[in-house]
């Protein structure tokens, strides 16, 4: 097999210094009664017939309509460099950086990562990293909990429902009581999402002071392009801000990977989870990188750690940073004023409809059609357009709800069209 | 090295076509103050800099890797490219969501149906699910799935979980975070679970027992069948934690072994890249028991068409949707070239690879546990640590020689462990060529400890100041 | 402190009278297992405490730990020292390197731990 390089001869000469008369000997602890007889497993191919296969599978999958589609993951423009960095192999194929001084470009990396975390959200420390947008909601819970010592938590309206779906069963068995609304008295934390799950913006600093007068904490969920242009996280008194980062760079790729984002207060950074690199020096006084807070962790602290997460998402964070360095401090800025303009200028054009939100909105919006949304969509994908998400698919909203996101991505043309076909398709 | 952050010189790398619909802007009191500062640098500084960066590390395509427990094999370039193709990595995952949608995405649903199903197969498993993030994740899924069991059930009175002191620091972690007590039991002499210990901790209370197999010494737990039939005999659940299956697939099967759950780490045994960290990928594996448990919505077949349905007793989402997706299209790739006898040799050649460095470095280095190994060997620096040369020293000696070092912060066991994992991919001269590197410092720290302390000299740093780094904690450059 | 006259817990904790308040601390054994400490952190004045309770936490390089109230008992001080120089432990930790006081003890349960004899015979079963 190509990926196996041992030879026959190999083979005869290692299991010589080894002592052992087979291959079989070598598997003598497991007792015969326990070996495997057979398995349902095809035999190998060659990589060109399996390259060919997975081509033949990948192209049953559309990704061409114009997409409107967003509902936490967006349909962003990725710079041709992010892929050409991640590709070096001295990235993709290292791992954990145990070993620091062979390890100091992850490092670095990660250092310059959580600067752009810290600078993005207002905030002074950020881990690299969790799992996704959702387990990031969820190890925000559990940590809020350490700082008060409390064990209730209040989701917001506004917070993804799948995020609010990943918390309850990660939280099952851990005593937990999860409520809805606003309410901070005897809570670890409430957390809103901003913009909201259904793309309206808000400004939740009343509601960071409320929750510190309790001895609560806030919990930010929010959209990492949206930092762009709106208010952030810290600026509103948040003291743990978390995100799903798959905007910044990462491919859709049916649902991953991408990467769980969480950033925090000095106050607070004792009990966040994850890893994190800090600056030090070496014996010559050279500037280096090492992890560190990492005695708090499961290889250590085991039962007792803050978290069970040992491999991360960093290979994602290092694209996020590499995104981030090339869209730069006006990209951001630009691509965040595209999205919103943009996602104005269609929502103007769609005046048959009613808008679903109760205040401004960033890059995406709610419409009630006049038909089924799942109707409407059906009809739209047969002119090459992702309408959007039809909100009844995950039980936010009404039959005839669709949520319409809108990126940079988008032209005029795209819009004039998208409108006059959901008119259509939806009127009559 | 400069940061980016001190690169900048008010540059631009990307820049965008001006606006085609008149420009708006949110009221003034939802703006942020002042826009972040985000590097402002050209492409080339952007590509010059993680180009730099990116040689200040080792990977495995540069280095050998034997880092214990870790799998650090090859990372296969054909899996690399069939998860570029953009029906995989362009797909949006909502497309699963909408039922008017789901005829858009047949292929990647074929994929995850496909990949649940040979995955349950290669373990002996009835059904798998690829939602799990990592390792950790899945263990943490397994172990709610053994807690929903529980309590379908009405076992209310169980809340222990035991581990062997040998397991990985994530498996405690992991029982805890699902609402558990962990009740360690100790290791014999062999570096296998002590029996006897264990059948004292067991009793009615205990939910679950977290197994590693071959554990984490290398050693296979050959009382497996007598302590899954203890477990079981009390209703406690067997969970195995495959990050060691790359030692025995296609020998024997967990499944078979008694194993009620587990989760497979695709980054290991399946040869996805370990990415600095991740992203990995810990699908879990269930036997009969924990079936109508699985996480979901699942993907399901009707006759020729894949849909999504959730589980009546289902645990919910663990992920929100197919975990790390691009992730799984690798392991497929990895596994259908590979096939039958190809997954075979898998274990038959990282086993053999183990046991021929532990043949060759037994003279000059004390083995933790006597007798062979499977995928990896485990040492004690102990005989050295004595004269002054830790497994530390050993490591960092290594880096000079050209090797990324094995791990020596785990197993916790083992008193200045050297774990060694060299995997199936390395040819003989490779292993040579560490196993000389290894004796040569075993020789030096007879003839000239001194020289090993002052290890690594070849790096852009020398050894740093973690102490300084902990109580300083400057994380990022925030100004 | 005289490590002589105060009380050991198993979890390497130590306690001692000072007027009508008990001091705890960490012995010499356990500060020199955790290495060069990073970080303390310390209960809230004021807190009642049970006895075994986790009360405060200590970190460094390559471990962490809690720290047990050895008995019941409310915090009446804390060494705010240690916030900012946890290395004090390592120097010192009978004396400057205290951790927290402790008021409304009863005495009774101080008689359940240690003295330093069987602490220092404890300890032999300690080695790595
Ligand atoms: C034995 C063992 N179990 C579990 C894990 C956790 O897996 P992951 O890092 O994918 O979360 C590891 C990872 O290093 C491991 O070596």
């Amino acid at each position: 097999m190509s990926w196996i390089p041992a030879t026959e001869t190999e083979r005869r000469s290692m299991l010589d210094t080894v002592g052992a008369a087979s291959l079989e000997d070598l598997f003598a602890s497991i007792p015969a009664a326990l070996r495997m007889q057979s398995w349902d497993v095809p035999p190998g191919r060659s990589e060109m017939a399996v390259s060919e296969y997975l081509g033949r599978l990948s192209v049953k999958n559309d990704v061409c309509s114009v997409n409107f589609l967003g509902g936490g993951y967006y349909d962003h423009f990725i710079p041709a460099a992010v892929d050409a960095l991640i590709s070096r192999s001295e990235f993709y194929t290292a791992y954990t950086p145990y070993q620091p001084e062979c390890s100091q470009g992850t490092l670095q990396a990660i250092y310059e990562y959580q600067t752009a975390l810290c600078r993005l959200t207002d905030l002074e420390f950020a881990n690299a990293s969790l799992y996704d947008g959702g387990t990031a909601v969820f190890e925000a819970a559990t940590m809020s909990m350490r700082v008060t010592r409390r064990e209730k938590v209040v989701v917001h309206e506004s917070l993804n429902p799948v995020y609010r779906k990943m918390l309850e069963t990660h939280a099952a068995n851990l005593g937990v009581e999860i409520v809805s609304g606003e309410n901070p008295e005897g809570a670890a934390c409430v957390i809103v999402q901003n913009p909201s799950f259904l793309g309206t913006v808000r400004d939740f600093t009343n509601l960071a002071a409320q929750c510190h007068a309790a001895g609560a904490l806030l919990v930010v969920s929010f959209y990492p392009v949206s930092l762009g242009m709106i208010k952030t996280p810290g600026a509103m008194g948040a003291d743990i801000a978390v995100a799903e980062g798959q905007s910044l760079g990462q491919p859709l790729g049916f649902g991953g990977p991408y990467l769980g984002i969480m950033t925090t207060r000095k106050e607070c950074v004792r009990k966040m989870p994850g890893r994190i690199v800090g600056q030090t020096v070496d014996a010559e006084g050279r500037r280096g990188f090492v992890l560190t807070l990492q005695a708090r962790e499961q290889h250590i602290r085991r039962e007792k750690a803050m978290s069970n997460i040992c491999s991360n998402q960093a290979l994602c964070a290092l694209r996020a940073l590499v995104h981030l360095s090339l869209l730069g401090k006006a990209g951001l800025q630009e691509v965040a004023t595209a999205c919103h303009s943009k996602a104005e200028y269609l929502k103007k054009k769609l005046g048959f409809a009613q808008i679903v939100n109760d205040g401004p909105t960033f890059n995406e919006f709610a419409v009630r059609l006049p038909k089924k949304a799942g109707e409407a969509a059906a009809k739209l994908l047969a002119k090459g357009f992702l309408a959007g998400l039809p909100l009844a698919s995950v039980g936010a909203g009404q039959d005839n709800d669709l949520l319409i996101a809108v990126t940079e991505k988008r032209t005029r043309e795209e819009l004039d069209a998208f409108a006059a076909a959901l008119e259509e398709a939806s009127c009559n | 090295m400069q940061l980016i952050y001190e690169k900048c010189r008010g540059r631009r790398a990307v820049t965008f076509d001006a606006l085609d619909v008149p420009e708006v802007k949110l009221p003034e009191a939802l703006l942020r103050e002042k826009p972040a500062e985000l590097p402002e640098v050209s492409e080339l500084d952007v590509v010059r800099h993680f180009t730099h960066l990116s040689k200040r590390n080792v990977g495995v395509d540069s280095h050998f890797y034997p880092l214990g427990s870790c799998t650090m094999k090859y990372n296969p370039k054909m899996a690399e490219a069939v998860a570029a193709y953009p029906g995989f990595a362009w797909l949006h995952p909502h497309l699963s969501t909408v039922p008017e949608y789901q005829a858009k995405c047949q292929g990647a649903l074929a994929l995850v149906y496909e990949l649940e199903r040979l995955l349950a197969e290669i373990a002996g498993m009835k059904a798998s699910c690829i939602q799990p993030i990592a390792g950790a994740h899945g263990e943490l899924t397994g172990v709610l799935l053994i807690a929903a069991y529980h309590r379908d059930r009405g076992n209310t009175h169980k809340d222990t979980i035991i581990v062997p002191d040998s397991a990985h620091g994530t498996n405690p972690a992991s029982a805890a975070i699902a609402g558990y007590k962990v009740l360690q039991v100790p290791s014999n002499a062999q570096g296998l679970v002590d029996v006897e210990k264990f059948k004292e901790a067991l009793n009615d209370r205990v939910a679950g027992v977290m197994l590693t197999c071959p554990n984490t010494h290398g050693l296979f737990e050959s009382n497996i069948r007598e302590i899954a039939e203890l477990a079981h005999s009390v209703d406690a659940l067997l969970y195995y934690d495959g990050a060691n299956l790359n030692a025995i697939i296609g020998q024997c099967r967990p499944g078979d072994l008694g194993f009620d759950v587990m989760h497979y780490n695709l980054h290991k045994t399946f040869g996805t890249p370990h990415g600095m960290g991740g992203p990995g990928s810990g699908p879990v594996g269930v036997g009969e028991r924990l079936l109508p448990y699985l996480p979901g919505p699942r993907v399901v077949k009707h006759e020729d068409r894949y849909a999504l349905e959730m589980p009546e007793k289902s645990i919910g989402r663990i992920a929100a949707f197919f975990g790390n997706f691009l992730i799984a299209v690798r392991a497929f790739a990895y596994i259908l070239h590979l096939g039958d006898e190809g997954l075979r040799d898998v274990s038959r050649m990282a086993v053999l690879n183990a046991n021929y460095i532990l043949a060759r470095l037994k003279g000059a280095y004390k083995p933790a546990y006597p007798g062979t190994c499977m995928h990896e060997c485990v040492f004690t620096a102990s005989p050295q640590a004595a004269q002054g040369v830790h497994a530390l020293d050993i490591a960092k000696a290594l880096i000079d020689c050209g090797f990324h070092p094995p791990t020596i912060y785990f197993p916790l066991t083992v008193k200045e462990c050297l774990m060694i994992e060299p995997t199936e991919t390395e040819n003989k001269e490779t292993l040579d060529a560490f196993c000389d590197a290894m004796l040569e410092i075993a020789k030096l720290v007879e003839t000239n400890p001194d020289s090993l302390h002052a290890a690594p000299v070849t790096t852009p740093v020398g050894r740093l100041d973690e102490v300084k780094a902990a109580k300083e904690l400057n994380c990022a450059k925030l100004q | 402190m005289n490590p002589s006259e105060l009380r050991y817990t198993e979890d390497h904790e130590w306690i001692g009278r000072e007027g009508d308040v008990y001091v705890v601390g960490i012995t010499d054994f356990a500060q020199d297992q955790l290495g060069d400490i990073t970080f303390i952190e310390l209960p809230a004045v004021g807190r009642a405490v049970k006895k075994h309770e986790e009360t405060a936490a200590v970190e460094s390089v390559k471990a962490a730990g809690d720290v047990y109230a050895p008995v019941a008992g409310t915090v009446t001080a804390v060494n705010e020292a240690l916030e900012r120089e946890p290395e004090l432990v390592n120097q010192d930790p009978f004396g400057k390197g205290w951790f927290f006081k402790l008021g409304d003890v009863d005495a009774a349960q101080l008689e359940e731990l240690m003295d330093a004899a069987a602490y220092t015979k404890f300890l032999e079963t300690c080695g790595d």
